[in-house]
């Protein structure tokens, strides 16, 4: 070992100690072990950054627009139109249903945060690299601060959906009160393939068309968006809740719109979430430490 | 007394692609790509595996020393020698290969100024963003918000989206957000400095008053003047390894030393027919080769130019440089009554002059042809070094010296009498 010291070995000045020494945060700088979970007090010292971070995100999103915040709700609101013209009327599988243009919002306004929620985890990483190659902070803050963005739109299209309701009379029943859990559920899942994709794509740009195609197809492998269901076999409404986004997305609309909660399907589905977030997780902790050399 | 930052064989490898070998058939290159594309999905699940077709390269290696408290240490070395990924790893933001290093305080890390600034924000926004990036508290930033803003003298702005201010407020803003940020040890890049020379100076002097403040400042930088007037103490590195630790004099000189070192005639060559300069040789006027010169020494120089075709009324001239990079004086033959007629074949020039009684230090030499027309033929800088030994033993052991001293000794006469 060659240590070279900065100052000539002198002898100890004879000074009085006019203070003890304050204790000083130690920063130990060195190859981590390969494995490691969260740093949860590490995280817990971020936090105010997570939250600016998500605020920077928020505002800055309809800065020099006209429609604002009404923006928030447009892929939700034109794809509950699309479903309810095209399968609802055309595909007549709205027939004898008025409320079926309310029944297909309450499927798309979680999809969209799902999917929003997923894209923006997902390419967090990216588009922060500035960030990323400048400054230290633990990298989770990232991927989960991209979740400010589509749970502010979640909450303007929950006000657009009460309205909605409102305007064809439905009246909430007491299942409301699960709302939270199902959007909970929800946000796990898409933190966990979210913070997945993330470590990704920093290595492999790959996965960022790939993140495009798959969310696509994920959306139409979530039928309980546009179909009721009654219309699934058992079987396959017993395989249908391995999807993450299915289980919480079918909870959400029933602790709207009433009726029994299918605490199988979300429960299978939360199940399902926290294994990918271990996953998830998991894999991020042990990349993170070569983030900045190639992103 | 514990060192706020110690360093410890800190070493850092990247993998940088290798030369694809030409001439490959079809065959070959399809094998290649998919070759290269498993290593890359191999990648994922493990960053240390080895991708195909590349070859290791280590940006530091073996890097020990250790800075006391209350030191601005500069690092220093030529492009690509290592600095910038030391002050990564020191940062935190990239993680060393091997070895470690410990970091006693509150650490605090300037790579850039406003990173993480978002232009539609506006300037207070954006304090907030950049404070908290920066590792502030928001109660922190509560309490100096006021003293950002009259730094950065952007007041009547703050309202205003960052995208709509001049570059200049800009990165005023962007400093007084960094500039209140209270660490004990503080790491930053010269580029930190930026804008125009009266807030470059309001920036070193921030650093300077925290450094005088008991904080440990490591500082990259390139510019050899700031070094020597903020640093007390250097650390230089060549290709990732430590060349010279010490006193920041000690080390800049080691710095011109060894920049000299690795110079050949042609790579430190400029103008437009390089190659003519072929040799040159520094001594005592007695025809004794030397480079340890006393401080007023006759110096003989001599330069062997060799040319293909002939130049008329060629120009020669040396220039002496001290360790900031100033130029001292310069000596050529436009300057004098000598006039070289005409260059032809091989020819030897030669020039003898009194040193003109520099402060001691190590002083480097530049030699320049030029054409009746004062176009550069062939410029090397530097060509060749020199020391001047200390004056009377009373100089050297004051650090430095050229600041503290100038660029000459005076001898003057003193005399006291009665008014």
């Amino acid at each position: 070992m060659t240590q070279t010291t900065l100052l000539p070995s002198e002898p100890d000045l004879a000074l009085p100690a006019a203070k003890p020494p304050a204790p000083r945060p130690i920063t130990r700088i060195g190859p981590k072990p390969r494995w490691q979970l969260v740093d949860l007090r590490e995280l817990w010292a971020a936090r105010e950054l997570l939250f600016q971070l998500a605020r920077r995100d928020v505002s800055v999103r309809f800065k020099q627009t006209i429609f604002g915040f009404a923006w928030a709700v447009v892929p939700a609101v034109s794809t509950m139109l699309v479903f309810t013209v095209f399968l609802g009327r055309l595909g007549k599988l709205g027939e004898g249903d008025p409320l079926y243009p309310l029944f297909v919002l309450g499927g798309t306004l979680p999809w969209a945060f799902f999917s929003s929620a997923v894209a923006a985890a997902g390419n967090s990483l990216l588009n922060n690299q500035g960030l990323v190659t400048k400054v230290y902070f633990p990298r989770l803050i990232l991927p989960l601060a991209a979740f400010g963005t589509p749970a502010v739109d979640l909450a303007i299209g929950c006000g657009l959906l009460f309205a909605l309701m409102a305007w064809y009379g439905v009246v909430p029943t007491a299942g409301l009160v699960l709302l939270p859990l199902a959007a909970a559920v929800l946000a796990l899942a898409a933190a966990g393939v979210g913070i997945l994709l993330s470590a990704l794509i920093v290595a492999q740009r790959d996965f960022r068309f790939l993140l495009g195609l798959g969310l696509q197809l994920w959306m139409f492998a979530t039928p309980c968006i546009y179909l009721k269901p009654e219309t699934f076999s058992d079987d396959t409404r017993a395989l249908l809740p391995l999807n993450p986004a299915y289980g919480p997305i079918l909870a959400f609309r029933q602790s709207i719109l009433g009726g029994p909660i299918d605490a199988y399907a979300l429960g299978v589905s939360a199940l399902v979430s926290v294994l990918l977030l271990f996953v998830g997780l998991l894999y991020f902790r042990r990349t993170e430490r070569s983030f900045a050399d190639v992103i | 007394m514990r060192p706020a930052i110690r360093v410890e064989n800190l070493s850092k490898c990247y993998r940088i692609g290798g030369k694809k070998r030409p001439g490959r058939n079809f065959t070959e290159v399809v094998g290649d790509t998919a070759r290269s594309a498993w290593s890359k999905v191999r990648r994922l699940a493990d960053s240390s595996a080895a991708e195909v077709g590349t070859e290791e390269f280590w940006a530091l290696k073996d890097v020990s020393f250790e800075v006391p408290d209350g030191e601005v240490v500069g690092i220093i070395g030529r492009n690509g020698a290592g600095k910038s990924t030391l002050l990564k790893i020191l940062s935190r933001i990239v993680e060393p290969t091997s070895g470690g290093a410990e970091i006693h305080g509150r650490l605090g890390s300037l790579l850039e100024v406003g990173t993480g600034f978002n232009p539609e924000l506006t300037g207070s926004e954006n304090i907030y963003l950049n404070g908290s990036i920066l590792g502030m508290k928001k109660r922190e930033i509560d309490a100096k918000f006021d003293e950002i803003v009259a730094f950065s003298e952007v007041e009547q702005f703050l309202d205003t989206p960052v995208k709509r201010y001049s570059s200049g407020m800009y990165v005023r803003l962007a400093f007084a957000v960094a500039a209140h940020l209270e660490p004990e040890v503080l790491i930053v890049d010269e580029v930190l400095a930026v804008g125009d020379a009266g807030f470059q100076q309001k920036c070193l002097n921030k650093i300077q008053s925290f450094a005088g403040a008991g904080g440990t400042v490591c500082f990259v930088s390139h510019n050899p003047i700031i070094t020597s007037r903020y640093c007390t103490r250097g650390v230089l590195l060549e290709s990732g390894r430590i060349v010279c630790t010490g006193a920041i004099d000690k080390v800049l000189d080691a710095y011109q030393v060894s920049s000299k070192k690795i110079s050949t005639l042609e790579s430190n060559s400029s103008g437009s027919r390089i190659g003519i300069i072929r040799a040159v040789w520094i001594g005592k006027s007695c025809g004794s080769k030397c480079d340890k010169m006393d401080i007023d020494e006759d110096v003989l120089i001599k330069i062997t130019v060799q040319v293909v075709e002939p130049i008329n009324s060629a120009r020669v001239g040396i220039a002496v440089n001290n360790t900031l990079g100033e130029r001292s004086f310069v000596c050529a033959t436009y300057l004098s009554d000598y006039q070289i007629n005409k260059l032809v074949g091989s020819s030897e020039v030669s020039l003898r002059f009194r040193l003109p009684m520099l402060v001691p230090g190590q002083y480097t030499i530049d030699v320049g042809v030029m054409d009746d027309m004062n176009h550069m033929l062939q410029h090397v800088t530097p060509v060749a070094s020199f020391q001047i030994e200390d004056y009377k033993n009373r100089l050297l052991t004051v650090e430095d010296q050229p600041r503290v001293f100038g660029h000459v000794i005076v001898p003057a006469t003193w005399e006291i009498s009665r008014a």
